[in-house]
């Protein structure tokens, strides 16, 4: 798999970030380097092998249904930029 | 169905369900609908970096119930991933949803058009995190300039349901809603208030030439909360497809909004800018591995279902219009049932239900399940009719009472001497002042006028207050007569 030039610049676009020519070139390289040497995992044969969901190998890790104190709005306000009345107020959405 | 201009309308949906426990999805803050902003919030539902999600075993359980009661297939093995996009009511830039090993895999349930039956697929069913709610400044969102965010309702735990695109009318999608609800009632894995936004559909529409058989091209509408928005943004969906399709230009694939106030639908956005949610594994969540053992045991606390329930009523005696009546809620099925323990000539207890019950609770607004009528009241009042002691119409003023005062039947026909008056000597003597008080009438009936014996029953009643036994007074006034 390669990466081109306008697959780094679609996801920079999804991810929101603005990225510089010479960024986009730097970031092309490294992703493609960065796949190169994973692609060293396809020399194993891996039709045995289960896919993994998790690289943590357990299962099921659940809590009972019981409701814990909640924080107030001051606390779940007070690293946002900007609020109102217990609100977290954002800019123009669309 | 052929809709205008013949085409046929081919329609999906895809139903997101609040399920009905008591704390939210990955953390302990409550499900409670409304609270001031943002109060059922903590570190987890907000998004705050370095905390972490812990699956709520209730929603696995509340899936699996509900998918049983869709006969849908649970899977062995199922995981959670995120699904990437950028939106204010997502806290985290991602939604904890489920991709491609839903709790849910293939089921279906039949709908009943007209007579016809058919049977409706259901793809899959996914658990996921509901958003916050957004208040915008402006008229619309795109004509504000800021908005709110109220983090209550994210992380609220959400199945949704996606149907093949298996509908062909708008009866059709309607019918598979309203099974689809009246199941998820049943099972009591959601309230399924509508009002609340606890159910919400997206449909998806396209139409194509009648004997076509690739499908057309679809938009999705998205938000929808009730029936009534459903069928009105389809009838306007199909008609403006099929002007477009008239008028020789391509439906464009897009994802589209329904304005309630003004009826219509609109862009929200095109496939172009549709979005690519890269989904990945959750890494803060471990996969489910659910055993069979889990699976019957969840299906054994499933209710009887409505379809089951109908069936058992129709053997009852019951008509299938009244069967279907009763079921078609749950709450209303549940006191037929308990009154039924009571008394058990169904069909007389489904007229009583169907008739006065319900427009008692109608005029005074009243959820069936909060009657002050309780179901065994209703069923003593029933057996006080057949043994006689008070008569059907005395029975409706009866009712009325026990609505207002929460009294028993019994003690409202003592207190009130509403006793049916089966006393021979009693009647007699009334009969025989109503037989001196219209000598006329005792003419014409001798002389062979049938009914002039209707009018002296009319009057004997009258004296009466209506308690005189019916059945009593005729037979004596015919013997007197004869």
């Amino acid at each position: 798999m390669k990466i081109s030039r306008e697959d780094v610049e679609y996801v920079a676009a999804l991810a929101r970030l603005e990225l510089t020519e010479q960024e986009t070139q730097e970031y092309t390289e490294q992703l493609n380097s960065i796949l190169d040497y994973a692609a060293m995992l396809e020399r194993l044969d891996t039709s045995d092998v289960v896919p993994t969901a998790h690289a943590v190998p357990l299962h099921n890790i659940l809590r009972e249904d019981q409701v814990r104190p909640s924080i107030n709005h001051e606390k779940a306000l007070r690293n946002a930029p900007d609020g109102e009345e217990g609100f977290f107020r954002v800019p123009k959405i669309v | 169905m052929v809709v205008a201009n013949n085409y046929e309308m081919v329609c999906g949906l895809e139903v997101h369900v609040e399920l009905q426990t008591k704390t939210k999805i990955f953390c302990g803050c409550t499900t409670e609908f409304g609270g001031d902003q943002n109060t059922h919030v903590c570190p987890v539902c907000l998004g705050m970096p370095g905390a972490l999600p812990v699956l709520n075993r209730e929603v696995v359980n509340y899936a699996i119930k509900a998918g049983l009661a869709l006969n849908c297939e649970i899977a062995k093995f199922s995981k959670f991933d995120r699904k990437n996009y950028f939106y204010p009511d997502l806290s985290k830039n991602y939604q904890t949803s489920q991709f491609d090993l839903p709790i849910c895999g293939k089921g279906g349930l039949e709908i009943e058009v007209e007579g016809e039956k058919k049977w409706i697929g259901i793809t899959r069913a996914h658990m996921e995190e509901d958003a916050g709610k957004l208040v915008h400044s402006g008229e619309t969102i795109s004509t504000s300039n800021e908005s709110l965010v109220d983090y209550n309702r994210a992380g609220v735990p959400l199945l949704e349901i996606v149907s093949e695109p298996d509908m062909r009318s708008i009866p059709e999608v309607l019918a598979y809603l309203e099974k689809l609800v009246q199941i998820l009632e049943y099972t009591e894995v959601s309230d399924c208030r509508l009002e609340q936004g606890s159910v919400r559909f997206d449909v998806n529409v396209s139409l194509r030439l009648v004997g076509e058989i690739a499908l057309g091209t679809r938009t999705e509408t998205k938000n929808l909360n009730s029936f009534s928005s459903v069928r009105r943004c389809m009838e306007y969906e199909v008609a403006r497809q099929a002007r477009v399709l008239d008028a020789g230009e391509k439906v464009i694939q897009e994802t589209r909004t329904w304005d309630e106030g003004r009826g219509v639908t609109l862009t929200l956005r095109s496939k172009e800018e549709a979005h690519d949610y890269r989904y990945f594994p959750e890494p803060d969540l471990t996969p489910l591995v659910i055993d069979r053992e889990w699976v019957e045991r969840i299906r054994k606390t499933l209710p009887e279902l409505p379809g089951a329930r109908r069936a058992r009523l129709q053997e009852l005696g019951l008509s299938a219009y009244d069967a279907g009546v009763i079921t078609q809620a749950k709450a209303m099925s549940d006191y037929f049932d308990a009154a039924l323990v009571h008394y058990g000539d169904a069909k007389a207890l489904a007229n009583w239900v169907m008739g006065d019950l319900t427009r008692l609770l109608n005029s005074n607004q009243c959820r069936v399940a909060d009657s002050p009528i309780s179901p065994q009241r209703l069923a003593e009042l029933l057996v006080i009719i057949d043994k006689g002691t008070i008569s059907g119409k005395i029975a409706k003023s009866v009712i009325e009472e026990m609505y207002s005062t929460s009294k028993d039947a019994q003690t409202i026909v003592k207190e009130k001497g509403l006793a049916q008056i089966s006393d021979e000597g009693a009647l007699l003597g009334i009969i025989d002042n109503v037989l001196a008080a219209n000598p006329q009438s005792v003419e014409d009936y001798r002389a062979g006028k049938d009914r002039a014996i209707g009018f002296l029953v009319g009057q004997i009643m009258k004296a009466t207050k209506g308690q005189a036994n019916p059945g009593l007074v005729n037979q004596l006034l015919k013997e007197k007569l004869a």
